[in-house]
């Protein structure tokens, strides 16, 4: 039995990825980094930002995500976001900007606790990625 | 008859309006070749999104107490319509069809005796709207800047909507676009997006999903991205059906230019033949009298 299942990538501009080899993918969801294999149980959930982990036959991929939802269903799996992009394509100077850009919005003062939260995440995973 | 001459002036300046039309129609041509492009990379997304939405909201278990954005607010007094046109004219009746749209709903509305509110989003609906509805308009969003449809300008649309929405300014919010059929055809769409309207396809999927968080709290982030998610989708079938209404109106525009610059041909052939006869006649008959 195979254990691969298919996932779908959308950004509001276009289909960012396909692919229907996938064995695992690892999504930064909201209360926590979830693993979802095959023949997972329907669910649906919020990401937060972090990085999405695609293991598949072809290759293994990671991209950064700042926001999105994830829908798993029937073995498809549905990841919406409006901001991605692959780790690959993340150089440096990219990096940097995304970081300031974070690092500003979490050190202003006047916004709400999430949002605050959700900008120390992007600064945290930001830093962490080389 | 016109003179020679005028005629001869009348012929150049058709031919160099041609040239124009001409031209605009191939800018539309290349445009509308990637408006359309990125209107049909972008439905995935608002598909996905709408039947996300649609399983969450056939799982909610008491409705009574649903977000607000979902339910509605339980009024229907006031109305607010957000009228997307273009920035740019000579587009043939891309504007107009959405303002007629728009027009003959804002009648009902004021008929029924109920209040309205509109924004315009593009220069073009503001002007033909603020003769007949300016105290009406209480805000106009143009994107002359930006080159194409984003999900950034969709975005800050959206958190304006939500921001009254929140603030009790209205009740109901339809959007009015043009929807891309082909280049010949554009419909003028009306689309209510508060309260979400989902009644007609109920499928009742029994899947039962696993939900982190709980469905209210999901419900309560995805809706406001739901709208940016349908403005923008409004936008890119804007920008689409723009450029399609410009190209086929360009086109019509040069073949009429075409038949215009042969029946000015003809009659500036007729008068310079009319012209030498009756200079022969004249040297004829000066002739004969001699």
């Amino acid at each position: 039995m195979s254990e691969e299942f298919k996932i779908e990538i959308v950004n509001p501009e276009k289909s960012f990825l396909v692919k229907e080899d996938v064995i695992e993918v690892v999504v930064p969801a909201f209360e926590g980094e979830m693993g979802i294999l095959k023949d997972h149980i329907s669910i649906i959930s919020f990401l937060k930002p972090g990085i999405i982990k695609v293991f598949s036959k072809s290759g293994d991929e990671n991209y950064y995500v700042e926001d999105g939802i994830i829908e798993f269903k029937n073995n498809n799996l549905s990841i919406l976001t409006s901001t991605i992009i692959s780790v690959a394509d993340l150089d440096k100077s990219k990096q940097g900007d995304l970081l300031k850009k974070a690092e500003a919005e979490a050190s202003k003062s006047e916004i709400s606790d999430q949002a605050k939260y959700l900008a120390d995440q992007k600064v945290e995973v930001l830093r962490s990625i080389n | 008859m016109a003179s020679l001459d005028d005629l001869k002036k009348r012929i150049a300046s058709v031919k160099s309006t041609q040239k124009i039309t001409k031209a605009m129609k191939m800018v539309a041509a290349a445009k509308l070749r990637r408006a359309q492009e990125s209107a049909e990379r972008g439905r995935p997304y608002s598909e996905k999104m709408n039947n996300i939405i649609l399983n969450l909201s056939n799982g909610i278990s008491d409705k009574e107490n649903a977000p607000k954005l979902l339910s509605g607010t339980g009024e229907n007094k006031v109305h607010l319509c957000v009228v997307m046109t273009s920035d740019r004219g000579l587009c043939g009746g891309f504007n107009s069809n959405i303002i007629k749209k728009a027009k003959s709903y804002f009648s009902k509305i004021l008929n029924e005796g109920k209040q309205l509110k509109i924004i315009t989003v593009g220069s073009k609906g503001n002007d033909q709207l603020k003769r007949v509805y300016g105290d009406k308009i209480i805000e106009n969003i143009s994107f002359k800047e930006s080159k194409n449809a984003n999900y950034f300008d969709a975005d800050k649309v959206g958190r304006i909507i939500i921001e009254k929405f929140e603030a009790g300014e209205f009740d109901i919010c339809t959007i009015f676009y043009n929807q891309f059929k082909n280049v010949i055809t554009q419909l003028p769409q009306a689309q209510q997006i508060i309260p979400l309207n989902n009644e007609e396809d109920q499928n009742n999927s029994d899947e039962s999903y696993e939900f982190e968080p709980d469905e209210d709290e999901i419900l309560s982030n995805l809706l406001p991205k739901n709208i940016s998610t349908q403005i923008f989708k409004a936008m890119l079938e804007n920008s689409a059906s723009e450029q399609g209404s410009r190209m086929s109106a360009m086109d019509n525009a040069t073949r009429n230019a075409g038949e215009m610059v042969d029946k000015l041909t003809i009659e500036y052939n007729r008068s310079r033949q009319a012209a030498i006869t009756k200079e022969l006649i004249e040297i004829i008959s000066g002739a004969e009298s001699l």
